[in-house]
């Protein structure tokens, strides 16, 4: 648990970050550029959906992120819950908005793709209505969160919910094998491999790798920011039973 | 025990109850969380006429016709044991074809007949260039069997 300990330290974790998010903010910046560069430009359009397949582009690395952070969430609760570790209830807290941001893109998007692609903006299948379950719970963490004088209280309400919500990432995730849906099963992460062509592919990849790069400068600077907060009011704190 | 492992053991128990109780829930709901039925539940659940379901399945090869003024149509959805006649009355979507995923909702007839007011399209998840279909094509590797373009 050493390594795990060390980094408790806010002025260690602070340090840290700084040298590492100008290689991070740089790699997101390139490699968006890049993967939207090839999503709009030199992919192909597919052969049945002609040029609305690009919008797979956005919605897909989108969705992949909405349960990646709530996943992140979910991890950094237990951490919280049981190693009490400081900087987890913080990341949780970052984490949050990132990852409704994530997921109400990936709705929007995915609406604007069914209604010319299936003939309807939107359907109550099991793997849209389990990606809205996804917002509301994100939705609910972030008020939970500010609900209580304490923020301990908060922390604590805020991580029981963001496990118990996690039983819903396996759901979306196998949604569509488990019942019959609208949305179609899983292209890229699936056992007998990928069912999209690799000139497709690539740029998905590359932009999957974007936008995870992106979460982690956000996060990063959503923590630092925290960090700053919480010694500013140390500061004032010490300032203000000085003057009395 | 420590504090640590015990508020471990605690979380570990909670979540494995949570899991098996969200299963048993799925899984009590399964026929409700069903989108749609295919063809051949549609005999095997009976459902009863004029009850409105969802009903999906392939359009099947030759059976797409117009009716009257062009407005209506007629198709059959077919799973590959079982096929249903379905009219319907309305715009279809751009990925309508015969050989494409389709969803209907509506209601069966006395005749045995699905009466649809909604035709939705179903994208499969095969993503690729048109090229690489052709290419396909030209060599005969293209299995084309849910995904068939008729051109």
């Amino acid at each position: 648990m050493s390594v795990f300990h060390r980094f408790a330290n806010p002025n260690r974790f602070l340090k840290l970050t700084n040298q590492v998010l100008p290689w991070v903010s740089g790699l997101t910046v390139i490699s968006l550029a890049v993967g939207l560069y090839m999503s709009f430009f030199t992919s192909p359009p597919d052969y049945q959906q002609g040029e609305s397949v690009r919008i797979m582009y956005i919605h897909v690395p989108s969705a992949w992120m909405a349960m990646f952070v709530y996943t992140s969430i979910a991890i950094a609760s237990v951490c919280s819950l049981i190693w009490r570790h400081p900087l987890a209830d913080l990341a949780a807290k970052a984490s949050a908005p990132i990852g409704a941001g994530f997921t109400f893109l990936a709705l929007a998007t995915g609406s604007l793709w069914g209604k010319p692609m299936w003939g309807a903006w939107w359907v109550w299948d099991a793997r849209l209505t389990s990606v809205l379950i996804l917002f509301f719970l994100y939705l609910g963490h972030m008020a939970l969160m500010n609900a209580f004088e304490e923020q301990e209280r908060g922390n604590k309400a805020a991580a029981v919910l963001a496990i118990v919500g996690f039983v819903n990432i396996p759901i979306i995730k196998f949604s569509v094998d488990w019942w019959n849906t609208l949305h179609q099963p899983a292209s890229v992460m699936r056992a007998d491999g990928p069912t999209i062509d690799p000139s497709m592919l690539w740029p998905l990849m590359i932009m999957g790798i974007a936008f995870k790069l992106f979460y982690i400068v956000v996060l990063l600077i959503r923590i630092k920011s925290e960090l700053i907060e919480a010694k500013l009011r140390k500061y004032r704190r010490a300032v203000v039973d000085k003057a009395h | 025990m420590t504090r640590k492992s015990r508020r471990m053991y605690v979380l570990v128990v909670a979540i494995a109850l949570l899991a098996s109780a969200t299963a048993l829930v799925l899984t009590a709901l399964d026929d409700n969380i069903t989108y749609f039925y295919s063809p051949s539940d549609l005999k095997t659940k009976q459902v009863t006429i004029g009850r409105a379901i969802r009903l999906g399945g392939l359009v099947e090869d030759g059976t797409f016709e117009k009716l009257g003024d062009g407005l209506k149509v007629k198709f059959s959805i077919t799973d590959g044991a079982e096929t249903v006649a379905v009219t319907y009355q309305g715009i279809l979507p751009d990925l309508f074809r015969e050989g494409q995923g389709v969803i209907t909702e509506g209601s069966l007839n006395e005749k045995g007949e699905f009466i649809a007011h909604e035709v939705l399209a179903k994208h499969d998840e095969n993503y690729m260039p048109t090229e690489v279909i052709e290419a396909l094509k030209a060599s005969g590797e293209w299995r084309g069997d849910e995904e068939q373009v008729t051109e």
